[in-house]
């Protein structure tokens, strides 16, 4: 009976540091909530407001004198859109070529019985810690025709190692390896095993790579930077540098007070810019963010 | 019966014979890597050439190391090497905990609603590209019409144009960097701490530990290997800091705290096309990185049998 009060007693106690460490716990939480959101939720109320509300500094909680103004002057700025097809494009070719190019190479040193096994992952390893660096890279890239050609957005930079141990891993540990000896029983070759087989049954997998691959070629920007001086080929990244860093004007024609009003426009177009170009990934990632978790776990898996 | 004797007697090229079609897997990515990998490190002998476009690779003239001696003599080189040291360390002491605490307040969280929507939002950013990132520091610090300086002076504090200030590069570099991938470098750890075996827990309660408690006594312990590895492959790109980032958010007036072994390469390369220097700053850096790793590596294998080779 004692005893019983006593850990009744015990119970209540800890209840109130859990309750003080609770208290904690949700305020940091929540400051840190509206810490990640705020700047993202200001860029989206600014882009909707009037330019001069802005640039006052009364936009704060809500859009103020909301206008489409902003978004209306975007659309007469045709580079953007170029880079946006482009980009598009590029997402497209481009991670469609990763796919291609190092699923097939990850299922091959999957395999233990593959001849050669530890130099080939030797191979795809090293260039992890040495490389060529910029100018010799540079200079081959020229001398293949690459340079200012769209081709070096999907091509010459797709064999990604990770990609490679994260898929490989995958296989090694996901596909038993019983079916690859009864397929062989019935005849079936590696190549038909490969794509009726393997492929058909790593849809997780594959879908997490080619996320990472979208994305990471929509952000891209250095290719660009380096290899493409064609304005018709720049992707949307190389565009908004333009606009956000290095403040092409877009409104320059103007003097006077004319010149102050076009000067808080060209603020305004800015948020607007980040809105139309980063909405895409931002709106795709909550339905996939499974897979990306997934994807995480399985590279983590690997050491 | 008859498959094992075939498998006995094969000799290592009917074994690759049989396999074949798995090389041919393999060709594409190999063709790629040797091309655009593995050419460019023959072009790393610029570096001890003087390179002249017109003579191409082989034919120009051998320079030793002149080369070398020219960075390693300019007045930049040690702010460079400095710089590049300085952003990647602060970079490190501040960007690797801060996950882990993270996780672990996350871990904590009992309401589900909240936790997944603390979750979502603090991984938002990372779908943010570097070029929208950079514009919008440059937006939210601006001095004239910035957001921060705006709420700053709401609560009274006059706040110096940042961007202006080589002492507060590496701070907003650091801390806008926490900000975006602050809570993606956190699954990991959300990942792992997932995995701990719930009766821990029940077994610490029913001896009456506060969740404080087990925090301190489970989790944290549960989280050092992964933190391990983490470290030590953080470790070994201490010279690799990010291109992306510092190049844009470098101006004149920040450029002596902001300029990098890469952005100075770069520069170097394709701005001044001093081909053999930039090879040469790229060479250096490149063994430097070669080193760390290797050296990262044979600590990792003796201290916790984690090989990344």
């Amino acid at each position: 009976m004692a005893a019983a009060v006593a850990a009744n007693k015990n119970k209540v106690q800890h209840t109130t540091t859990d309750k003080i460490f609770n208290f904690f716990l949700y305020l940091i939480t929540g400051i840190l909530t509206v810490v990640a959101l705020y700047p993202m939720y200001f860029i989206l109320i600014a882009s909707v407001s009037s330019p001069s509300a802005v640039a006052g500094g009364e936009v704060i909680l809500l859009p103020v004198g909301v206008t489409l103004q902003a978004y209306q002057k975007l659309m007469d700025y045709t580079s953007i859109w170029v880079g946006y097809r482009n980009t598009i494009l590029y997402t497209l070719a481009g991670t469609a070529v990763i796919l291609a190019v190092n699923l097939p190479a990850a299922y091959a040193l999957s395999r233990k019985d593959l001849v050669g096994r530890r130099l080939f992952n030797l191979l795809y390893v090293f260039p992890m810690y040495f490389g060529g660096g910029l100018i010799p890279t540079y200079m081959v890239v020229r001398d293949f025709g690459l340079v200012d050609n769209p081709l070096v957005m999907i091509l010459p930079f797709s064999v990604i190692t990770y990609y490679i141990i994260v898929a490989r891993t995958f296989f090694t540990n996901s596909l038993p390896d019983g079916i690859w000896e009864a397929a062989q029983i019935d005849g079936c070759g590696n190549m038909r095993f490969f794509f009726s087989f393997v492929l058909p049954l790593s849809k997780a997998i594959i879908a997490v790579i080619a996320l990472w691959a979208a994305v990471g070629i929509w952000n891209q920007y250095m290719t660009a930077l380096i290899y493409l001086r064609n304005e018709d080929y720049q992707p949307l990244q190389i565009i908004l540098r333009a606009i956000l860093i290095n403040n092409q004007n877009m409104a320059s024609m103007t003097t006077g007070a004319a010149a102050a009003e076009a000067q808080k426009l060209a603020e305004l177009i800015k948020y607007a810019v980040i809105v139309v170009s980063s909405l895409p990934v931002m709106c795709i990632y909550p339905f996939v963010q499974k897979y990306f978790n997934q994807g995480v776990m399985i590279g983590a898996m690997k050491g | 019966m008859g498959l094992r004797r075939i498998g006995n007697e094969s000799s290592t090229w009917k074994k690759i014979w049989r396999n074949r079609s798995l090389y041919v897997l393999l060709v594409p990515s190999l063709v790629i890597l040797f091309c655009f990998t593995y050419l460019p490190m023959y072009g790393i002998v610029i570096a001890f050439k003087d390179f002249a476009p017109a003579l191409g690779i082989n034919d120009s003239p051998w320079a030793g190391f002149k080369y070398f001696e020219q960075f390693f003599n300019a007045y930049t080189f040690k702010s460079t090497i400095l710089n590049t040291l300085l952003l990647s360390l602060y970079s490190m002491v501040v960007t690797f905990p801060l996950p882990i605490i993270l996780a672990l307040l996350c871990n904590q969280m009992h309401a589900k609603r909240f936790k997944k929507f603390f979750q979502v939002s603090t991984y938002l950013p990372h779908f943010i590209s570097t070029v929208v990132m950079c514009g919008m520091i440059l937006l939210f610090l601006s001095p004239s019409s910035g957001i921060i300086p705006k709420l700053a002076s709401m609560v009274g504090i006059q706040m110096p144009n940042l961007m202006a200030l080589p002492g507060a590069f590496r701070h907003v570099y650091v801390w806008t960097d926490v900000w975006q991938h602050c809570g993606w470098d956190s699954i990991m750890y959300i990942a792992a701490l997932s995995a701990v075996d719930p009766t821990l827990y029940e077994a610490a309660t029913v001896d009456g530990a506060s969740q404080w408690q087990k925090m301190l006594k489970i989790d944290i312990p549960m989280l050092l290997p992964t933190a391990t590895v983490l470290l030590i492959l953080r470790a070994g790109s201490i010279m690799s800091v990010g291109f992306e980032k510092v190049y844009l958010l470098q101006n004149n007036l920040n450029l002596v705290t902001s300029e990098i072994i890469s952005t100075y390469v770069y520069k170097m390369g394709m701005i001044s096309s001093e081909y053999s220097l930039s090879a040469a700053i790229g060479v250096f850096n490149n063994v430097i990185n070669f080193v760390l790793m290797m050296v990262v590596n044979f600590a990792a294998n003796k201290l916790s049998n984690t090989s990344l080779i």
